[in-house]
């Protein structure tokens, strides 16, 4: 399944279809609805077992709040302090104000070394801000080397979950794809046959790159040491063999100090990969003589990052570590797919970043708050105690205010907006209250039919196409309490 | 004080512009606060208060779970294992780091000694049989072996391409929980911003229906010998 | 203790028995109910919704009408979640500090049902019998944002006549969500199917919860497929006693 509509992050933003319309697709998609139920069912159960290993778990997610709460409330003084440090550690720090820039400066450091090809590793920034296609119109081929990554590369898709990008695509699909588009003559569909056609491919490109390409995970502004939380090797592959290395991180990724990565590193595997320690992480500082590469850029992202901390609600968003817990979690995510919400961050976490970091007022990212039935299970499980369903809410209020306030006429007479405001006024005046409820009783008769509503008008005929409703009661609860229980 | 020609325009950098956002996004933060204000209770665990004995096991079998060899021997009977292991993987060239150990070098196999200028190349350590090293640190938790560069364990490179890893843990080196590595690594990183490497089981990856196949880039096959102080051993 | 009845718009107009049920069982306990009629509703669907302005008004009312009970109790955990957990944020964006006040003071006094009897009472037992075999659905907000804990089951535990079947990934969502249901109806019903093919997969007759909601939603699915399965509030099988006639 390709995506071919624009995402929140391109320049057709405003043309990106809303939840409900892609969700439609999604759900009845019967693959995608077994590959994705079965995976995130295994991998809640393998967090539970990985998590209550801990005993303190609930503590080590109250620092991990307290130190982001810190680092966003100081954010200025953490990034001047992480320039400082990788500037003395030999790297070279760079601000980009939003994607293009960054793209740009990227491009600028790639060209200057005559790189033709350059190789990455997995980075949902470099997605945010469409790093690929700069590079790629600037003559530079990015080669993506995370398995999933090369498979939706390859397979010209989008990525449908932060953590394992080609969860929809199942073991025979992927072999058609390799035998497509690799040098492989005989390919079985064994994922470690898979895997190893996969290897042989990439390690040529790894050991002729000039130019390495990554995220980071964590950047410490105490010692400039930067962060890359993997499981396969590629990570440590772009981040040592290639003579120069640049990451590109989101301002909101430093941490206060060294010491810290002792809460982080125990709160991210284990609500991630659900494993006590994912296979390799590398912690780089600057430049090291005689190892690694001899030239380092580090590329302070902001596109938006900044108009989502000046939200004293929406901030707290910024403190999320990328782990993905939500996305398994969510009863929403699990049935529609990462896709549904176009955008390169999906689930809870991308419903209240994406729209906070496009900015309200496109319908696409408006909708993505209300892809949420508030159930809070994402709380439950966010390593750094988000409290999504707080700030879904407090995104509702926004979208519905920037309507009201900014369309005029068209907002006052759109259908949602026209009876909210009618029964706003309903339930402040108990008159009117009590006049409704006989109403409503009278004015069922039409529709209900042998004990039941089968089909309601307009727009709540969403309700009755796959629900009965039962009718409204001959006596309302006042009017039993009036007769029976009221004092005189 | 930035002064400007009479027709010029002032144009912020995208370093003050974004410092000026975050601070006006920020305003709300008094101005005295202090980052430090902002209490981090700290009410984990900080050190692990197992035994010796339990943290030596503890750290095998968590690291034999990521389906990696380990083998515990006495500190006389390591020159052997390490000999034993090459042997039984069929390992005829062994890259070694420039320091390690003269006891650990194995015999009867050709040994590929990396050594500042010049390194050995890429190539040479992509046609390797495997690598030979010791280690900064263990992490009995989480069964992870930690690297930092040091003079037993060489640059990065050395452990990454080639598919084959023989790692001497200490005993001693072994520590029980996540927070007291970070700890031991803090002054080495403070100081000398050496390269830090956590290693927990070979390369992995869960990407195909989420089946956990081992073996992408890293060395696919990782062996541990746990080196004991008063020559016990597994056997 | 005199308890402050705070029906909600839902059960007032579209589920009396539960309120009438409520009531009967209160009263039973030995507790003095009263019913102040000028409460309406809460702001919930309003404010949730995104018309949080809106809301404001009902928040004032509600504060209004319930201000000085010692205890108001509600069937009904994500109204009682509503006040507990947002009318502070509706105090802090309507820019009022008396009304924040206001709010701080009443919002420990208001108990969803289920909590008020076993924790602020101190009662699990309280003399019901329903002979039916039932499934408990924990509602997402009695469970996550009230966290009434194991409230519920205990008092259906104790319940005579009455065989108690656990279902099955109780704690999904059931997909209603307030307007998400109308709103994203097809991830609402996906939801759905898998809660109700999980309610009869343990054979229950009844389906029961603190939330008539939810409940709404569930069995409105469970009667479409005309499945002969029932939902019951939890109010209405606690209230119910040893006589002839049943529910």
């Amino acid at each position: 399944m390709t995506t071919k509509a624009p995402d929140a992050f391109s320049g057709g933003a405003s043309k990106t279809p809303t939840f409900e319309e892609s969700a439609k697709a999604s759900l009845s998609d019967a693959q995608l609805r077994r590959n994705l139920g079965k995976a995130t069912q295994t991998i809640r159960e393998k967090r539970k077992v990985a998590v209550e290993e801990l005993p303190d778990w609930e503590k080590l997610r109250e620092a991990g709040r307290a130190l982001k709460t810190r680092v966003m409330r100081h954010l200025d003084e953490y990034l001047l302090q992480l320039e400082e440090s990788v500037t003395r550690a030999g790297g070279k720090v760079h601000w980009a104000r939003d994607a293009e820039e960054a793209n740009r400066i990227i491009a600028g450091i790639a060209k200057s070394h005559d790189a033709e090809e350059v190789v990455k590793v997995k980075s949902i920034a470099t997605d945010e801000t469409k790093l690929n296609e700069h590079l790629e119109s600037e003559g530079i081929r990015a080669i993506e080397t995370d398995l999933a990554e090369l498979i939706i590369q390859l397979a010209g898709e989008t990525s449908s979950h932060i953590l394992v990008p080609a969860i929809h695509k199942n073991r025979a699909e992927i072999r058609e794809l390799f035998l497509r588009e690799l040098d492989v003559k005989d390919l079985s569909d064994d994922p470690a046959a898979l895997t190893e056609a996969a290897r042989r491919h990439l390690r040529e490109k790894f050991l002729k790159a000039k130019v390495g390409i990554s995220g980071a995970n964590f950047a410490v502004a105490e010692t400039g040491t930067v962060c890359v939380v993997e499981s396969e090797g590629n990570g440590r592959m772009c981040t040592t063999v290639p003579p120069v290395l640049v990451t590109l991180m989101g301002v909101e990724k430093v941490i206060p100090a060294w010491q810290d990565f002792e809460v982080f590193m125990q709160l991210l595997p284990r609500s991630s990969t659900a494993e006590r320690m994912n296979p390799y992480t590398s912690f780089w500082t600057g430049t090291s003589e005689d190892d690694g590469p001899q030239e380092f850029h580090l590329v302070l992202l902001d596109n938006g990052r900044t108009d989502v901390l000046d939200d004293e609600i929406g901030r707290q968003s910024l403190n999320c570590i990328r782990c993905s817990a939500c996305l398994n979690v969510c009863p929403v995510y699990e049935r529609t797919g990462g896709h549904a919400y176009n955008s390169v961050y999906p689930g809870p976490i991308g419903a209240i970043l994406t729209p906070q970091l496009v900015g309200i007022g496109k319908p696409g990212p408006d909708s993505l708050p209300y892809a949420s039935s508030l159930c809070g299970a994402c709380y439950e499980v966010c390593p750094v105690k988000i409290n999504i369903p707080e700030v879904l809410i407090h995104l509702r209020g926004k979208v519905i205010r920037h309507k009201q306030d900014g369309d005029g006429l068209r907002s006052k007479l759109d259908p949602e907006n026209v009876a909210m405001q009618a029964m706003a006024k309903t339930f402040s005046d108990i008159r009117l209250y009590e006049a409704s409820q006989k109403l409503a009783r009278i004015g069922q008769w039409p529709l209900a039919r042998s004990g039941a509503i089968h089909r309601l008008p307009g727009r709540l005929s969403g309700w009755t196409s796959v629900r009965d409703l039962k009718p409204v009661p001959e006596q309302s609860f006042r009017e039993w309490w009036k007769s029976n229980r009221e004092k005189s | 004080m930035v002064e400007v020609e009479p027709g010029e325009e002032l144009v912020a950098t995208a370093k003050e512009e974004i410092l000026w956002r975050i601070r006006r996004a920020t305003r709300d933060v008094p101005k005295d606060e202090r980052p430090e204000s902002i209490h981090v209770e700290r009410g984990y665990r900080k050190e692990g208060d197992s035994q010796r004995e339990e943290i030596v096991e503890r750290f095998a079998d968590n690291v034999a779970e990521y389906q990696a060899t380990v083998h515990i021997v006495g500190e006389d009977e390591l020159p052997e294992a390490i000999a034993a292991a090459c042997k039984k993987r069929g390992v005829e060239r062994l890259v070694i780091p420039p320091a390690l150990p003269e006891a650990w070098r194995p015999e009867g196999l050709e040994l590929l000694r990396d050594a500042a200028r010049p390194n050995l190349t890429n190539e040479e350590l992509d046609g390797s049989d495997g690598v030979l090293t010791g280690c900064a640190l263990g992490i009995a938790q989480t069964g992870t072996i930690v690297l930092d560069a040091g003079p037993t364990q060489g640059r990065r490179a050395l452990t990454l391409l080639p598919d084959y890893h023989l790692c001497v843990v200490r005993e001693e080196q072994i520590v029980d929980l996540v927070p007291e590595a970070f700890a031991k690594l803090a002054e080495t990183v403070r100081e000398e911003g050496r390269a830090v490497t956590f290693i927990s089981g070979p390369s992995a990856t869960s990407d195909i229906e989420l089946n956990r196949v081992e073996g992408v880039h890293g060395p696919r096959t990782l062996e541990v010998l746990v080196v004991r102080e008063a020559g016990a051993s597994d056997s | 203790m005199r308890v402050g009845l705070f029906i909600t718009c839902f059960n007032d107009t579209l589920f009396p028995e539960t309120g009438v049920a409520t009531v009967r069982l209160l009263e039973r306990l030995g507790h003095e109910v009263d019913f102040p009629a000028e409460q309406t509703c809460c702001g919930q669907m309003h404010f949730n919704t995104g018309y949080q302005r809106e809301a404001i008004p009902l928040v004032r009312r509600f504060v209004q009408v319930f201000g000085d009970y010692e205890a108001v109790v509600a069937p009904s955990g994500s109204c009682v979640g509503m006040v507990r957990e947002l009318y502070p944020m509706a105090a802090k964006l309507a820019g009022d500090d008396r009304l924040a006040k206001e709010v701080e003071d009443l919002a420990p006094r208001v108990f969803e049902l289920s909590e008020f009897l076993v924790k602020k009472l101190g009662v699990t037992d309280v003399g019901a019998y329903y002979p039916h075999r039932v499934t408990y659905h924990p509602t997402c907000h009695s469970l996550r944002m009230v966290k009434v804990g194991d409230a519920p089951l205990e008092l259906l535990r104790a319940v005579r006549g009455m065989e108690l079947v656990e279902l099955p990934e109780a704690e999904e969502c059931c997909g209603f969500g307030g307007t998400f249901a109308v709103k994203n109806a097809d991830t609402s019903a996906a939801m759905l199917s898998d809660k109700i093919r999980h309610a009869l997969d343990t054979e229950a007759e009844v389906v029961t919860a603190g939330d008539n909601s939810c409940l709404m939603h569930i069995g409105g699915g469970l009667t479409r497929g005309r499945t002969g399965v029932e939902t019951v509030h939890l109010a209405q099988i606690l209230a119910n006693e040893a006589t002839e006639g049943g529910r």
